[in-house]
C-alpha cells in the first residue's frame, strides 16, 4: 500500500496540478459542497446513495455532500457559459465507504474539462495528453477505451428496436447487459419465470388478465401493464440475434489490446458490423490526434469495455490512469457528451474531460523519490 | 461480566428464553412485568441486559454487548461488511421470516426481477420519476437491486405497514420480511418468484470489537452449555 501523504504535500500537489490546467488554458471554477440530491439521484440512480453522504436541509430538502464536480461544472456550463470552454476545479470530494478498509472518505480532486463542438477527437487527446504529461515520472499505467463503439455496435444489431433500448440502457452494467445479449441471442435458454409469463399471457387478452387479478391499485397504468404485456409476447416471437452477429459482439465486449492492434481490429470485423464504421473513424482520428501529442498509441493499452462500470454518463473516450495494484485510481475521465443534454434543459454540447487525485499523486511522488 | 443483549418484549423475547432455558441457562425478567431488566440462572457472570431488537445490532457494533439475540436480517441491514464487525454463532430456528420484493398482483406483466427492471424503465418515461419502492431495509435491498443490475428505481421510506403504500399511491413496489405472504395477499401485492433477498432468523451473534477480557471465561463456560463452539474472538 502507498503511505498517504500528508495534507500539505496533497494540497500542494492539487496546486501544481491546478496551476498547470489553468496554464493550459482553462478558467477555474467554483462548486458548492452541498448539492441538491434529486440531481444526483436522477442522474445517477438509486445506487449515488451508497456512496455520496446525503443529509437534510429544512427548506432545500435532501442534499449531498459533492461527490464529484461534474454536474456542478456542467450546469455551470450549460447555464451561461460561452464556447467552447475549458474549465478546471479543486476541492474536496465526499465518498462514503460502505467497507471496512483505509480508504478515504474524504479527499482532493482536480479536474479539467473542454466543452467544444469542432474536432472532438482532438479534445479528447488534448485531455489524455495533458493528464499523461502531469503524471509523468510516476510509472502509472494508463489505460483508455471507447464506448461509443459499444453503443454504435448495439444500435447496429439487426434486431427488435425494444431490444438495443434494453441493451444500450445496461451498457453501464455489464452483468445485466452480459443476461439481456444472452437471452436475446439464444446463448442462455428462456428463464423458465418468463416462459410460465408467457403461457399465462397467451391465456387471455391483457385485459382480461388484469381483470381477473383482482383489485387494481397503485399508480402504474393498466394500458401500460398491456402494452408491455403485448411487447413480451411479440418479444418471444422475434428472431433471435443472428449468431455470427452475436459473436462479434461478445468480441467486442472482450476487445483488450494496444491500440493500434485494437483498432486493426476494429477495422478488419467493420464488414461484418458497418454500423461501428463512423465510432472506428473516429477511433482512427483519435489515435492520431494522440500520436501528433507525443503519446506511444502503439503501446497504449485498450480495453473496450473499460468505463462501463464507473459513473454511467461516459459515452465516448474514456481513460484511467492506475498506480501500484491495491491504490485506487490516479486519474479517470471520458467523454460524456449525452450528459450535457441531460442537464442542459434542451441544449447540449459535446464535452469530455477528467479528474486527477492529488493526494494519491503526492504520495507516489514521494514513493518514486525514496526509492531514487 | 459477559453481556448478553435480548429482545425486550414480544415472541422474540419469549422465544430466546425458551431456547436458552432448554440449554440450562435461564433467563427471566425481574422487578414488575413491563420493567426491562432480567437475570441468568445456570451460569455464572452473565449479564442480562433488555433492549429493542432493532437497537442491537448497534449495540454489538459498539462492543457495548458481548453477545446479542436479533434477526439476521437486522444486523445485515444495519451494519456495513456485518460480518467483521460480529460473528454468527448460533441460528436459533424461529424469528423466520424472508425479506421479498412484492408487486401489485394486477402487474400481469412482471415476476422477476428482470421484469421490474423494464417496467421501471416505462415508468419513469411515462410519470418523469424513478419507480418507488417501499422498505425499511434500505442496504440490504440496495445492494440486491444493485448486484442485479436494477436502474431506474428509488427507494423511499416506510417504518411500518409497508403493504399498504401502494395502494395510498406512495410507492409502485415494496421491500419487506414476510413469513407466510397473508398481508401481502390481502394488500393485493405478489411476490417476485426471484426476489428473495435473505432468508432472515433469530441469531445469536458475539460482537468483534467488545472488550473479551474477562468474558472470554464466561464465554467458554456458556458455549460449553449451550453445545456451540466457543467463539475466537
Amino acid at each position: 500500500m502507498i503511505p498517504a501523504a500528508s495534507k500539505s504535500a496533497g494540497r500542494a500537489e492539487a496546486e501544481r496540478l491546478f496551476a498547470a490546467f489553468q496554464a493550459a488554458g482553462a478558467v477555474p471554477v467554483e462548486a458548492d459542497l452541498l448539492l441538491p440530491a434529486e440531481t444526483l439521484l436522477d442522474l445517477y440512480g438509486e445506487d449515488i446513495r451508497a456512496r455520496a453522504y446525503v443529509t437534510s436541509d429544512p427548506l432545500q430538502g435532501e442534499m449531498m455532500l459533492r461527490p464529484d464536480f461534474t454536474v456542478p461544472v456542467v450546469q455551470a456550463h450549460m447555464a451561461d457559459g460561452a464556447e467552447p470552454a475549458r474549465y478546471c476545479y479543486m476541492g474536496e470530494v465526499f465518498r462514503k465507504q460502505e467497507h471496512l478498509g483505509n480508504r478515504a472518505s474524504e479527499y482532493l480532486q482536480v479536474g479539467f474539462e473542454v466543452f467544444d463542438r469542432d474536432a472532438p477527437e482532438a479534445a479528447d487527446a488534448e485531455v489524455f495528453a495533458l493528464f499523461s504529461s502531469l503524471l509523468a515520472g510516476l510509472g502509472a499505467q494508463a489505460l483508455t477505451g471507447d464506448i461509443g463503439i459499444l453503443m454504435a455496435a448495439v444500435r447496429g444489431l439487426d434486431t427488435t428496436d425494444r431490444r438495443k433500448q434494453a441493451l444500450l440502457r445496461h451498457i453501464w452494467r455489464p452483468k445485466r447487459f452480459r443476461a439481456l445479449l444472452d437471452r436475446f441471442a439464444g446463448r442462455a435458454p428462456m428463464p423458465a419465470a418468463r416462459a410460465a409469463l408467457l403461457d399465462r399471457l397467451a391465456t387471455g387478452s391483457p385485459e382480461d388478465l388484469i381483470a381477473a387479478a383482482g383489485s387494481f391499485i397503485g399508480l402504474r397504468a393498466p394500458e401500460d401493464i398491456a402494452e408491455r404485456a403485448r411487447a413480451l409476447t411479440l418479444d418471444a416471437k422475434a428472431p433471435l440475434i443472428k449468431a455470427p452477429e452475436a459473436a462479434l459482439l461478445y468480441d467486442l465486449l472482450s476487445l483488450q489490446a494496444p491500440a493500434r492492434a485494437a483498432l486493426s481490429h476494429l477495422r478488419g470485423i467493420t464488414p461484418m458490423l458497418p454500423a461501428i464504421e463512423p465510432a472506428v473513424d473516429r477511433f482512427a482520428t483519435r489515435l492520431e490526434a494522440l500520436a501528433a501529442r507525443g503519446i506511444a498509441v502503439d503501446s497504449l493499452a485498450f480495453e473496450a469495455s473499460l468505463g462501463r462500470t464507473s459513473m454511467e454518463y461516459y459515452d465516448g473516450f474514456v481513460f484511467s490512469f492506475h498506480g501500484p495494484d491495491g491504490m485506487p485510481l490516479l486519474a479517470s475521465g471520458g467523454r460524456y457528451d449525452a450528459l450535457t443534454a441531460v442537464l442542459g434543459q434542451g441544449r447540449s454540447i459535446p464535452a469530455v474531460g477528467g479528474v486527477i487525485r492529488p493526494q494519491l499523486v503526492a504520495g507516489l511522488r514521494q514513493l518514486c523519490e525514496g526509492a531514487i | 461480566m459477559l453481556k448478553i443483549g435480548v429482545p425486550s418484549k414480544g415472541r422474540l423475547m419469549e422465544k430466546t428464553f425458551e431456547w436458552f432455558g432448554a440449554r440450562g441457562v435461564t433467563m427471566r425478567q425481574t422487578g414488575a412485568e413491563r420493567e426491562y431488566s432480567g437475570a441468568v440462572d445456570g451460569v455464572d457472570g452473565v449479564e442480562l441486559v433488555m433492549l429493542s431488537a432493532g437497537e442491537i445490532p448497534r449495540e454489538l457494533a459498539a462492543g457495548r454487548i458481548h453477545l446479542g439475540v436479533t434477526g439476521s436480517d437486522l444486523v445485515r441491514d444495519k451494519l456495513a461488511d456485518w460480518s467483521l464487525q460480529v460473528a454468527e454463532l448460533a441460528a436459533l430456528g424461529f424469528g423466520h421470516a424472508d425479506l421479498i420484493i412484492a408487486v401489485p398482483s394486477c402487474w400481469i406483466d412482471v415476476d422477476t426481477i428482470d421484469d421490474l427492471d423494464a417496467a421501471a424503465a416505462a415508468f419513469r418515461a411515462a410519470h418523469g420519476f424513478r419507480l418507488r419502492i417501499a422498505t425499511k431495509y434500505h442496504r440490504l435491498v440496495r445492494e440486491f437491486l444493485t448486484a442485479n443490475g436494477v436502474a431506474d428505481y428509488q427507494l423511499v421510506d416506510s417504518q411500518g405497514a409497508t403493504e399498504g403504500t401502494v395502494k395510498n399511491l406512495t410507492a409502485e413496489a415494496i421491500a419487506d420480511i414476510t413469513s407466510s405472504g397473508e398481508t401481502l395477499r390481502a394488500n393485493h401485492l405478489k411476490i417476485l418468484s426471484d426476489s428473495v433477498i435473505h432468508q432472515s432468523q433469530a441469531t445469536l451473534f458475539a460482537s468483534r470489537s467488545a472488550d473479551w477480557g474477562a468474558a472470554r471465561a464466561v464465554m467458554v463456560d456458556l458455549a460449553a452449555k449451550l453445545g456451540i463452539a466457543a467463539p475466537a474472538l
